[in-house]
């Protein structure tokens, strides 16, 4: 009884920081929800402990804490195969702005017409 | 200068990162052949005096905000020549370890190909390069000359010319990872369709920096070169529009 009521207080905790980052626009929604669903998976199992065993049975897992472990792995591999696509989008998204920043600047600092910008070497 | 209706017009792309010890004496090299090209300096984040130095020798300089990497570097080059209409596009470094002399036969290569290369160990020229990286360039050139199916010994060469199918092939496709402005860049072009040829030529000395020899880089360079070829075959092409 003791262990349920500290695993419900963390998992409400947890739930409470991500809804308090969200309020506050420090994570962006799309992120959130995963995480938000992750909590509330957390208070329902550490509200009802019986709830896992049943589920392992029912998948035909021996030891129930296994069947936690290896989806909690699964969930977390699969979080951050999802931030290094992210991150790659950003990083390519970061270097078209640069060029384009790089372009735009070489315009602007020799406007068209102006024949002794940028010419060849004669 | 030729007719300009007749003659293509022609972009040097140089990307510089930090290289203020050379890039002065790179260019005034380069304006000594009096060529009938454009030269753009790419100044890929330097923190030293390398754009201006550039800026002041009369040449157009693109200053990326920060550095992005040789590829990336390249790749804001490709869509500046193709921005501004240029018919053709060569690759030269910024240390001067391209002889700009062998500009107009590399150029002239083109006639035959969308893209040439400037190759050493092609008969002309000494350059000296360990064993696993001369055996890694090997089996680069190999597998690169099988796909183009043209004999290719140095596929590794920065000092390259392309066409207007080049260009655009490159500013779509160029890939900014590792090795990408070499091998990556030359098997994606080949398997899109683009011809290549080679060039015999010789390099020189690098003015500036030393190339790292230690085993433990070799071996790690060994290991990125085969990842990169490797990725480069198996990733999915688009061909070229004409």
């Amino acid at each position: 009884m003791r262990t349920t009521i500290l695993f419900l207080f963390l998992a409400l905790i947890v739930v409470a920081i991500i809804v308090a980052l969200l309020r506050s626009r420090r994570i962006s929604e799309k992120y959130a929800i995963l995480w938000l669903g992750v909590g509330v998976i957390a208070i329902v199992l550490a509200a009802f402990p019986a709830l896992l065993g049943y589920v392992a049975r029912l998948v035909g897992v021996q030891v129930a804490s296994n069947l936690l472990f290896a989806l909690a792995l699964i969930l977390l591999l699969g979080v951050c195969i999802h931030l290094s696509l992210e991150v790659t989008r950003l990083e390519d998204r970061v270097r078209r702005l640069a060029e384009e920043s790089a372009l735009l600047r070489h315009a602007l600092e020799n406007p068209p017409g102006d024949e002794t910008s940028g010419a060849s070497e004669e | 200068m030729v007719d300009p209706d007749a003659s293509p017009r022609t972009l040097v792309i140089i990307p510089a990162w930090n290289e203020g010890a050379v890039i002065g004496e790179t260019l005034a090299e380069l304006g000594s052949q009096h060529l009938a090209i454009d030269t753009l300096v790419v100044d890929d984040g330097s923190r030293d005096d390398t754009a201006d130095i550039a800026q002041n020798s009369g040449v157009s300089v693109l200053r990326l905000p920060f550095n992005l990497g040789v590829g990336g570097a390249l790749r804001a080059g490709f869509e500046y020549a193709h921005r501004n209409d240029y018919d053709q596009v060569l690759q030269l470094d910024a240390d001067g370890q391209h002889d700009p002399r062998d500009i107009p036969r590399i150029l002239e290569a083109l006639g035959e190909a969308d893209i040439a290369i400037g190759a050493r160990f092609a008969g002309v020229g000494s350059y000296s390069a360990g064993a696993s990286r001369r055996l890694m360039m090997g089996i680069l050139a190999r597998v690169i000359s099988g796909l183009a199916h043209t004999r290719l010994t140095d596929v590794t060469s920065g000092f390259r010319a392309g066409n207007r199918r080049a260009i655009e092939q490159y500013r779509i496709h160029f890939p900014t990872e590792y090795l990408g402005d070499t091998v990556d860049s030359l098997v994606m072009a080949v398997r899109s369709g683009l011809t290549v040829t080679q060039v015999p030529v010789q390099m020189r000395q690098r003015q500036a920096g030393k190339p790292s020899t230690s085993p433990v880089k070799s071996v790690i360079y060994l290991g990125r070169s085969l990842l990169a070829l490797l990725i480069a075959l198996t990733r999915p092409t688009t061909p070229p529009k004409d």
